[in-house]
């Protein structure tokens, strides 16, 4: 029972220095692909970035709105309606952009790269790759992680500014907000500092959710089982990765 | 080759939306504190009481803002609070005996430096000090007021 205990600690403790390890060797590698490689780095932006945009753009879009519309109704209480715009800018700049923008992310990309990768090396196409002297670390993983890795802040940002747009649809064309009252309270109560914060976030996030997603895909049981594990598994340990994160960066951030 | 081509036009399409949408919100959703030190002459004010006023808020003449305050210290020895703010160099003809008092946007906003003019001929300049200043009204303090002149009338009837 003990000597169960301590397997599983001691399996958690390796997995999770095998994790590190891992990502050490793609930041290593990085340089070269970013420099020789770059048109694979391109194809992966593209598939992890344009590719979601529909998805980030409607769902920001509609979070704004529903800010729009609580944020409202609850600051109408205390007559306060017009700092509709501050509220609904500090939730999506601050939180609600990267962390929503990670989990869709991990949904949407996550799977896709987990589930690729693991079908590559169900089908012994890694294995091949190394036959032909190509390191699949370099042709394969390293693109992805920095495909996803780059594409991360430019959809928080781009979830964050058709959020507010959301939200001033509703508060200012529907609701009546006056449209000068929503911006200037938001200029003065949002500092650079604000921004700043979001960005590192989404950075950050955009980091993890990526190693997470290609290490999942790269160590997938080499069937089909595995393969839909591993796609489980990406999606299931970035969220908890993510919201985890999202707490020590915003208590180190106060 | 044609796959590569809209690929590519995609990928730059993304980042360029990216791109514009990190622009939009470092340029548009930051108030536009566009004087800092350099800019400006910085001038003291010593307040009873500064109430909740806090680093940056405005500093405003007649409600337009010309200025931003800097920092906000506790003088041990004249046990007063300094407050130290920036002017901007635009304004450097506000009479030196103007008075600064601490007022409150709206009933429930955030404290901010109200300038009055003065009439001398004398103009602030960069380490001035304001001499005549107008504490923060503390709504604790008007309550407790407003009790005991109540409750000091009902002892005459």
């Amino acid at each position: 029972m003990i000597r169960d205990i301590y397997q599983t600690v001691m399996e958690f403790v390796r997995t999770f220095g095998a994790f590190q390890l891992f990502f050490l060797r793609l930041v290593i590698n990085s340089p070269y692909v970013l420099t020789r490689r770059f048109p694979l780095v391109v194809q992966q932006i593209f598939n992890a970035g344009a590719l979601s945009l529909v998805i980030i753009m409607v769902c920001g879009l509609f979070v704004g709105g529903v800010l729009g519309l609580q944020g409202y109704n609850n600051l109408a209480k205390f007559n306060a309606e017009d700092s509709v715009g501050t509220f609904a800018a500090f939730s999506l700049i601050k939180e609600l952009g990267p962390v929503i923008t990670a989990l869709l992310f991990a949904g949407r990309a996550g799977t896709a790269l987990a589930s690729e990768i693991g079908l590559m090396k169900a089908t012994d196409q890694l294995a091949a790759m190394e036959m032909m002297a190509t390191d699949p670390l370099r042709r394969v993983i390293v693109p992805r992680f920095l495909g996803g890795s780059i594409s991360m802040p430019f959809l928080v940002a781009i979830f964050s500014v058709v959020g507010m747009f959301g939200a001033h649809v509703i508060g200012v064309s529907l609701l009546g907000v006056d449209s000068g009252a929503f911006w200037q309270q938001l200029r003065t109560a949002l500092e650079i500092g604000d921004i700043y914060e979001g960005i590192i976030k989404s950075v950050v996030f955009g980091l993890v959710a990526s190693v997470i997603a290609v290490w999942e895909g790269y160590n997938a049981i080499p069937t089909a089982e595995g393969v839909g594990r591993a796609t489980t598994r990406t999606v299931v340990i970035t969220a908890m990765a993510v919201l985890i994160l999202d707490f020590i960066i915003t208590a180190l951030a106060m | 080759m044609q796959q590569t081509r809209s690929v590519e036009l995609g990928t730059g399409l993304f980042v360029l939306l990216g791109f514009a949408a990190l622009f939009f919100l470092t340029t548009q959703t930051v108030g536009s504190n566009s004087f800092s030190a350099d800019d400006g002459y910085e001038v003291t004010a010593r307040f009873e009481n500064v109430g909740s006023l806090k680093d940056r808020a405005p500093v405003a003449m007649s409600g337009v803002t010309i200025g931003r305050v800097t920092s906000v210290v506790f003088d041990p020895e004249g046990l007063e609070a300094v407050v130290t703010f920036v002017i901007d160099q635009k304004y450097d003809r506000i009479p030196e005996d103007s008075d600064a008092s601490i007022l409150t946007a709206g009933l429930l906003g955030s404290q901010y430096i109200g300038l009055e003019a003065g009439g001398s001929d004398m103009n602030l300049e960069d380490g001035s000090e304001i001499h005549f200043t107008q504490s923060a009204i503390v709504i604790e303090n008007l309550i407790s007021k407003y009790l005991f002149s109540n409750s000091s009338k009902d002892e005459e009837e």
